[in-house]
């Protein structure tokens, strides 16, 4: 143990020549994908075209190249999707040659497991929850990787990096397993499961200006564009035939783009003129709402992320 | 951009979550909109008042006994730094959870109200702190609005925590002492009025002229576990077989002469890689993919070391172990160890003492029928089944600790640092 000092020469490395993403998170993220990789027998990545499971499968290119992405793409559609965020993902999983498996809302709906919602509210994005359970039972995922961040919410702040829930998909805060230091214990038994989240100590900010240094495409619904909107509850919602108005809600045509990019029904556009990654950086560093005050489905009620949660949501 | 990790921790009623509250809101970290649903929440409560406790209290059960129960990860930054709040719970009964979140830190915040002084919290607080080496600590004594501000009570206070500090400190750690008023936000981003005695910085000051080197651990010896074996096999890297995993300690330098453990094969380093581009050099806390001139055997959990540092290979240690599961530690039961990645399994051997934080004694006769229960800390020896390479949790602390698995309930059980 004596001459461990003799490397007091610094030479650059990658990580001190780069721009403001703190690189460090992108060290502690492949770590994280790495450690799936290695404890897990089938692990697959919950991907929904948005720009945190974008970010994710970034990573996880980086994190085993050159070899291959280890693991699978899962997306639970909901029917109410963005078509340009599911462009987007076939454009995605050709480009990298992944395989990706597609499970509907809509049959969970049809074979009886969940009721459409009705009324001037209905969205499918509660009922995700159950095609998603039903699909990581069919696939025998043993560890859903997914790019939920601890800043977007209060109940998000409490989760582990490897959350582990079980047969029925819950998550029970007060049973959390302690993670420390960076070890992490992904064992389990046959039929519970790992949910992972990589980019859990990320930012809004911290996605975007990795976006924006990898040169990432993203969909396009993220920069400004012209869209038929309505207002509601002081927020724009995209008009679409899967939302329910009332005859004083009128839509009018104008220039938005979306924050977040989740299921029609619950996601709502902020008015923007921003068309690259500089303006949009710049209106979220000003910007009056969080990034999750545009999603309808927080807004029920206080503990509504919790509640989503305990059953089996992200 | 650099990252503080900071630890939170302080008693019931402390004023913890008051405290980040503010930080935030003086950072400008709310939003509009979060700042509408507090103010609505604070008028439920039947506060006049911005309650920024409420920002923090996430869980249900959370904000029914106005208590942190579990660890929250908060965010803010400066135009100089990210910052990560690891927030703690001061219960007693969540002393795991301060362990947890104390554990990737540099910096703890302790918590005292003004007029209660040092308590048993507060040494519980600082003695994880300092068992975790943490670097910095800042003493917040909080409630300095109920106490008049008054400087003859804040040096008391220091001069009882600073008697403390000589049982529990260790070399190098660095301790501050700021009087705030979390509830009034004196003293935490600005400099206050009201305490003209104090010449130190706010806090924010203090925390942004914190030295954050990184790199002490670049100076440890060079410790590379192995997580993955990538050989992808293709035409273009056909027998390409590259050592995928995060530096523990220490750096590695393209050419440098390493040793695999447990194999005991020594080879070259050909290139450090990060995504197809190759690195002269890679430090501490950096993922890098390694490859070697010749082809050795190593698997995931094995560990790449630099020859003229290699660590004691070790079946049988002693170390400090902090327990976190309601069911006791036994001795004679057999447990998986995890040191890093690597996974062995490990027997206890005997609990040799333990620690009354409360008192500040040692106890050197333990029960071993009463093991070593949630949240008590103590000092064991265990015999492992195979070798583990670790350092001691002191000199080295990202390759001197470890957890505990019990294999009957998959659960992290217990946290050690090797002796």
């Amino acid at each position: 143990m004596s001459n461990f000092l003799n490397n007091s020469e610094i030479v650059n490395s990658s990580s001190d020549i780069n721009g403001i993403f703190p690189r460090e998170l992108e060290d502690e993220a492949i770590y994280i994908l790495r450690e799936v990789a290695s404890q897990f027998e089938k692990p697959a990545i919950l991907f929904s075209g948005g720009k945190d499971s974008i970010t994710v499968v970034r990573l996880a290119e980086k994190a085993f190249y050159p070899g291959k992405i280890p693991f699978k793409l899962l997306h639970v559609d909901t029917g109410h999707n963005f078509p340009e965020t599911i462009e987007y993902r076939d454009w995605l999983v050709n480009k990298l040659g992944l395989e990706l498996h597609v499970r509907y809302v809509e049959d969970s709906i049809k074979q009886g497991k969940v009721k459409e919602e009705t009324g001037k509210y209905a969205s499918r994005n509660a009922a995700q929850t159950v095609t998603l359970l039903d699909a990581i039972e069919e696939f025998k995922f043993d560890a859903c990787i997914g790019g939920a961040r601890r800043d977007e919410e209060k109940a998000r702040a409490k989760e582990r990096i490897f959350s582990v829930r079980d047969d029925f998909g819950q998550w029970n805060a007060k049973k959390q397993r302690p993670e420390l230091f960076d070890m992490l214990n992904g064992k389990i038994e046959i039929g519970e499961n790992v949910r992972v989240f990589p980019i859990s100590n990320w930012t809004e900010l911290d996605v975007w200006n990795y976006i924006k240094e990898e040169k990432l495409r993203i969909p396009s619904i993220y920069f400004t564009h012209d869209r038929m909107v309505f207002d509601r509850d002081g927020l724009i919602w995209a008009d679409s035939e899967f939302i329910n108005k009332s005859e004083d809600e009128i839509p009018y045509s104008t220039k938005v783009r979306f924050r977040t990019v989740g299921d029609m029904t619950c996601t709502a556009a902020v008015a923007s003129e921003a068309d690259n990654l500089d303006d949009v950086i710049s209106e979220i560093l000003s910007a009056k709402i969080s990034e999750r005050g545009a999603r309808i489905d927080d807004k029920r009620s206080e503990a509504a992320m919790e509640k989503r949660k305990q059953a089996g949501y992200f | 951009m650099d990252i503080l990790r900071i630890a939170t921790a302080g008693s019931v009623d402390d004023g913890k979550s008051t405290l980040i509250g503010r930080l935030l809101y003086e950072t400008n970290s709310i939003t509009g909109d979060k700042i509408e649903a507090l103010e609505a929440a604070s008028k439920r409560k039947g506060l006049n008042f911005l309650d920024l406790s409420l920002l923090t209290d996430g869980l249900i059960a959370e904000r029914e006994q106005g208590i942190t129960i579990d660890v929250a990860h908060i965010y803010f930054s400066t135009p100089k730094r990210k910052y990560i709040i690891a927030d703690t719970p001061g219960h007693f009964e969540y002393t795991r959870n301060m362990v947890t979140g104390a554990s990737n830190t540099s910096v703890s915040i302790i918590l005292i109200d003004a007029r209660n002084g040092v308590v048993e919290q507060t040494k519980r607080h600082f003695y994880i702190s300092s068992m975790l080496r943490v670097k910095n600590i800042i003493v917040a004594v909080n409630k300095m609005d109920l106490v008049n501000y008054s400087q003859e009570r804040f040096e008391e206070i220091r001069n009882d925590f600073s008697k403390l500090a000589e049982q529990v400190s260790f070399e190098g750690q660095k301790i501050e002492f700021i009087p705030i008023s979390s509830l009034y936000g004196e003293n935490l981003v600005k400099k206050s009025e009201e305490t003209p005695w104090y010449e130190g910085n706010s806090l924010l000051e203090t925390l942004e002229e914190l030295d954050n080197q990184v790199n002490p651990i670049s100076h440890l010896p060079a410790r590379f576990p192995v997580q993955v074996v990538i050989r992808p096999k293709t035409e273009e890297f056909h027998d390409y077989r590259g050592y995928a995993g995060k530096i523990a300690s220490g750096s590695f330098l393209v050419g440098d002469l390493v040793e695999a453990l447990p194999s005991g094969q020594i080879s070259k380093i050909k290139t450090i890689e990060k995504f197809g581009k190759n690195l002269e050099i890679a430090h501490a806390r950096e993922s890098v993919v390694i490859t070697l001139e010749n082809d050795i055997d190593i698997s995931r959990g094995n560990m790449i070391v630099k020859v003229g540092q290699q660590p004691e290979a070790k079946k049988e240690l002693e170390a400090k172990v902090c327990w976190l599961d309601s069911h006791a530690l036994k001795i004679g039961k057999t447990y998986l160890l995890q040191h890093g990645i690597n996974r062995v399994k490990a027997k206890v051997t005997s609990l040799n003492s333990m620690i009354d934080i409360k008192n500040m004694t040692l106890n050197n006769e333990p029960s071993h029928e009463g093991g070593l229960k949630l949240n008590e800390i103590g000092w064991i020896s265990i015999k492992t089944a195979s070798p583990i390479y670790a350092d001691k949790y002191n000199e080295n602390p990202t390759n001197g600790a470890f957890i505990l698995i019990d294999e009957m309930s998959n659960s992290t059980v217990g946290v050690g640092f090797v002796e």
